[in-house]
């Protein structure tokens, strides 16, 4: 989330698509509700008819899939009809850069693509640049090659007619919903987006999310209280493990993993960090060697040196090209690629695409190592459905994980907030921390290197001291991801001592004399204390929710991010009364003479583009301090799949052709070729869209919540969601079992006939949709009858992150 | 006495069913076996181990789809029918405190059949031995300062308790709330019980025993006339 869970109440509208905020995340309805009583309104745009609808005001219904052309028929709507943040988006984005000449979109695809490989050239692409290397820009936004005027043209084919024959949402609703999400383009006005799986498990997943950013950069909605982009993570430290590098691509603190062609530190540090020649763009990735080094000093201590490039070359490379993304990974192990497999908090039999695949794959591996509370389908996969355990070679090894209450440490949720717990009970049996797990493993290998092996420095040399009396201490683990002062140094004048703890990252360094595990938590843990620790509940002086010494929220205790976005150019509020930051300054002759901002930590503390009397000063900075060039990007040049959205079919999809180009599908989505990856789109033999989803009654692959009595009493079994027309259409009666198939698995469940689905008006025709929870497995409950939903789902996903398209294949119901 | 009381604000609930659990949480109240009956709502009715039940219904009110949540439980009415009808204040009690209505184990040895029948919202469960049970308010987390489990629990503000002057004044303010948005909105029964309720649409859309029949309620007042009217309160409670 840009913004946080609490601030969700200082919404004027809430837009709830691709999630299903009341079931799935219930405690962020304190907030929605709360903003509901203050007048604002909430949409809720969702194929199902679900227990978010039943509180919203306005409620609507589109095709699995189609989010793109939905969203895009709004930013036309918004561009049409003027309803954007002039001031906003003319200074703030990117909408007044100039595209150069190789950049141009014909047919459904963007320039640059390369058939064969499934890949786009991105720098057919680029800005303009001027003689110093600075984009050309022209803030009238009435240049034929501005981003803006690129923008509406891009979108001047979304209009209802088309948007409704693909999304199968009535145009009256789509011009409803456009006229109440865009009056929060008025200044003072916000409008938040709650967003989670529904977008990002798709071919286009990015792009969904891109396509909403946009919207909210029109309607400087951006920075803002009650604003935002936000995302709804789907367990309580999705966020901090994303922080710390769960995903092959990033290291702790989003920098980039190093690819084989990075081949000295100094290479990898030229390669990722940004260069601006704009003295307006703070472009604060330009400190990215100070990161990346302190982080290879708390990799390797004393090890670490100038002389051996602090250890850079210890590390594993990944090859240039090439993807290590989950999809990817199980189908090397599909191929025999791979001979061990780490199972840890997980249980792919049932929480990955295409869980035939998934099951198969881990029958080619030498062993496994199961680390969870319980057995799961995962661990015992070599006796679930269809395995034959004697002709299974894979050793399944468990190793009892205690549950999270019962161990002290950090979370970090959906709103960047860090909060330290303590532990309650002990851990029962003999299960360990995960923390305790990793440290023995760890010393165990670090055992058996000394005695000899292939390369054997990385492992001798990593620093590994975060045991206190043979236990993990996770205050040294803390202590450690924030960073010390490796000797007595003095930065900006101040003087630190060694063996102290950084106060905040603006005082890493590259040159050794700092350690920091991840640079965006520098702050967290300093010499005043554990700051995720705190529980202070006063508010803010604006008292917009901020509570800023509750916990500890990155970057450096930031609460609203982009939030000098939130300010006119003067400095001052857009939004007078619920002000996120605001510049007070002292005043002379019509000009800010001192520095000082109040509010939210600011994102920056410089001074305004402008004076109180309109004058440019030449010491300000653009408020977008992430982005090389300091705009928001309406224009994304770096995604792997076009720098503006377009609607796409899924990789199954109920048409034979995309009504809005001649692509049907995203042409740089993965497709993946094994046997047990078959397709079916346009077929006559699965007519009917499919999609998955959670209730509130359990919880992910159901490991927790299923051998939960009181839980499972809630929602004993697995269940197809369908419409009274095609039950009738199939004979199926409410509540009896049927099948559902698709071309890659079958399951058995109990049909619920409902009016909360609707028949889809597409392209002249009518679609069905069902739905089905993604929360069971064979393994419990004991009956073994209910089986995991994602044996349906495909092996694609998002070109850009790999996520698989779990929201948008194509299935049947057959009655038994 | 004024007592305790609950404001249910049906107009907040989303149905996470978490007031459910902390009730069969705090009572330590086994699980029913279950199977999916084609609806959310689960298990199927209230019983001797389940006190408190959101109830799921799908209805077309105006041309517009609603789904309607109705967290059920007992009402606590300020003249109970069902202590009325068993005589026995060792089986069945009110707490002069908070004006809890009490079952307790010697409600076996009631007419068990006419307590439940006497109740106008199809509260009261027997077990097999003729016990009785239902939501007792967690009067001993009431009694020592606590809140009920399932208000505890509840993150939208749709369960509410408290002393029942400020309960009432809270369910009236909000009804002029919500009634700007939903005319049809009304609380229901609230001077007759402890659990009030506010709904949006026509009570009967939510449950055939949101609201007493009228009849149930004259009777519960006409307390000396109780034994004569039995067989009358028999029939309205099987309506």
């Amino acid at each position: 989330m840009t913004n946080h869970w609490i601030d969700i109440r200082n919404s004027d509208c809430i837009l709830i698509m691709g999630s299903n905020a009341a079931e799935n995340h219930p405690i962020s309805f304190k907030y929605v509700t709360e903003a509901q009583r203050n007048g604002a309104k909430v949409i809720n745009v969702d194929p199902r008819f679900t227990r978010t609808s039943s509180r919203a005001d306005i409620y609507t219904s589109l095709r699995s899939g189609t989010d793109i052309a939905f969203l895009g028929g709004m930013i036309k709507y918004i561009l049409d009809n003027k309803l954007y943040n002039k001031d906003y988006v003319a200074n703030y984005t990117n909408a007044g850069f100039i595209v150069g000449e190789d950049f141009k979109f014909k047919d459904g695809l963007f320039s640059g693509y390369d058939a064969k490989n499934r890949k786009y050239d991105k720098s057919k692409w680029a800005f303009d640049m001027d003689a110093k290397g600075v984009p050309k820009m022209d803030i009238s936004l009435n240049n034929s090659r501005c981003v803006f005027q690129l923008l509406e043209n891009h979108f001047s084919r979304y209009n209802t007619r088309l948007v409704s024959s693909i999304t199968g949402t009535p145009e009256a609703d789509l011009v409803e919903v456009y006229k109440t999400y865009a009056a929060t383009g008025a200044r003072g006005k916000a409008g938040t987006i709650m967003y989670a799986m529904g977008w990002t498990q798709h071919t286009v997943g990015v792009q969904n999310i891109r396509t909403m950013a946009i919207i909210q950069l029109l309607l400087g909605n951006m920075g803002v209280a009650g604003g935002g982009v936000n995302a709804l993570r789907g367990e309580s430290n999705v966020q901090g493990s994303t922080d710390h590098c769960l995903l092959w691509h990033i290291w702790p603190g989003y920098l980039k993993t190093p690819r084989a062609s990075n081949v000295s530190l100094d290479a990898y540090n030229k390669k990722w960090t940004p260069k601006s020649n704009d003295p307006l763009s703070a472009n604060w990735w330009q400190n990215y060697p100070k990161y990346s080094v302190s982080l290879l000093k708390s990799f390797f201590g004393e090890k670490a040196n100038k002389a051996n490039d602090f250890g850079y070359d210890l590390l594993p490379k990944v090859d240039d090209g090439t993807d290590y993304s989950w999809l990817t990974l199980f189908d090397k192990m599909y191929k025999d690629a791979l001979k061990g497999f780490f199972a840890w908090g997980q249980n792919p039999a049932c929480s990955g695409a295409n869980s035939n695949k998934t099951r198969k794959a881990m029958a080619k591996l030498d062993w496994m190592v199961n680390v969870n509370l319980f057995d799961n389908e995962t661990g015992s996969f070599w006796k679930g459905p269809g395995m034959k355990p004697s002709t299974i070679k894979t050793e399944v090894f468990m190793l009892p994980a205690c549950v999270s209450v019962e161990k002290e440490g950090s979370i970090t949720n959906s709103g960047r907030w860090m909060q330290w717990r303590y532990q309650g009970p002990k851990p029962l049996g003999n299960s360990l921390s995960d923390g305790n797990i990793i440290m023995e493993l760890g010393n165990k290998i670090k055992e058996v290197y000394k005695e000899g092996g292939v390369f054997p420095e990385p492992i001798l040399n990593l620093k590994w001291d975060y045991m206190t009396d043979g236990l993990y201490d996770p205050h040294k683990a803390a202590k450690e991801i924030n960073g010390y002062f490796l000797k007595d140094v003095t930065v900006k004048d101040k003087s630190f001592k060694k063996g102290t703890l950084v106060p905040s990252f603006a005082y890493l360094q590259a040159d050794g004399s700092t350690s920091s595990a991840n640079w965006l938590y520098c702050n967290s843990y300093t010499e005043k204390g554990n700051m995720a620790a705190r529980r202070s509940k006063e508010d803010a002086p604006n008292n917009i929710g901020l509570y800023p010494e509750f916990a500890w929220c990155w970057p450096v205790n930031r609460r609203i991010i982009y939030n000098r976005a939130s300010v006119d150019l003067k400095g001052q509020p857009w939004d007078k009364k619920d002000w996120v930051i605001r510049f007070a300054g002292d005043v002379k002759d019509g000009k800010y003479v001192s520095k000082k901002w109040i509010g939210d930590v600011p994102d920056g503390g410089w001074y305004p583009l402008e004076n109180p009397d309109g004058t440019k000063r030449n010491d300000a900075k653009y408020p977008f301090i992430m982005r090389k060039h300091g705009h928001g990007q309406i224009f994304g040049p770096g995604r792997a799949d076009g720098p503006f959205p377009e609607h796409y079919e899924p990789l199954e999809s109920p048409l034979g052709n995309n009504l809005m180009s001649k692509q049907r599908m995203n042409p740089a989505a993965p497709v993946y070729t094994t046997d047990a990856d078959s397709v079916a789109s346009n077929s006559p033999k699965f007519p009917v869209v499919g999609t998955t989803y959670r209730v509130s009654e359990h919880w992910q692959s159901g490991l927790m919540t299923r051998p939960q009595p009181w839980l499972l009493e809630l929602q004993p079994q697995v269940f197809v969601e369908m419409s009274e027309e095609l039950a009738k259409e199939k004979s199926i009666k409410n509540g009896e079992r049927v099948k559902v198939a698709s071309a890659r698995g079958s399951l058995e469940c109990t049909a619920i006939v409902t009016r909360r689905f609707k028949p889809f008006k597409i392209a002249g025709k009518i679609v069905h949709e069902v739905g089905l929870p993604l929360h069971f497995g064979w393994r419990w409950p004991e009956s073994g009858a209910e089986e995991s939903a994602n044996l349906l789902t495909p092996s694609t996903g998002d070109p850009n992150t790999r996520i698989p398209e779990s929201k948008a294949f194509m299935v049947n119901v057959f009655k038994l | 006495m004024p007592g305790k009381s609950f404001f249910i604000d049906t107009s907040l609930c989303m149905a996470c069913k978490g007031c459910q659990v902390a009730c069969k949480q705090w009572h330590d109240l086994p699980a029913e076996k279950t199977v999916n009956r084609g609806t959310y709502q689960n298990p199927a009715d209230l019983s001797f181990v389940t006190y408190k039940l959101v109830r799921f219904n799908e209805t077309v009110v105006d041309g517009k789809l609603k789904w309607l949540f109705f967290s059920d439980q007992c009402r606590h009415c300020m003249e109970p029918p069902c202590e009325v009808t068993a005589e026995d204040p060792k089986a069945i009690f009110r707490d002069p405190a908070t004006g809890a209505v009490l079952f307790t184990a010697d409600s076996k040895d009631i007419d068990t059949q006419e307590v439940i029948e006497a109740c106008p919202y199809n509260i009261p469960r027997a077990a097999r031995d003729g016990t009785l049970a239902k939501c007792d308010m967690c009067n001993d987390r009431v009694r020592n300062g606590l809140l009920p489990a399932c208000v505890k629990t509840c993150p939208t503000g749709a369960m509410n308790f408290g002393d029942r002057d400020e309960m009432l004044v809270m369910a009236r303010k909000r009804l002029a709330t919500v009634k700007k948005i939903h005319p049809k909105a009304k609380l229901l029964d609230p001077d007759d019980v402890r659990v009030i309720y506010l709904v949006t649409e026509d009570p009967m859309l939510y449950h055939s025993f949101a609201v007493a029949s009228n009849s149930a309620f004259d009777i519960s007042r006409k307390v000396a006339l109780n034994k004569l009217l039995k067989p009358l309160t028999r029939l309205t409670a099987g309506l």
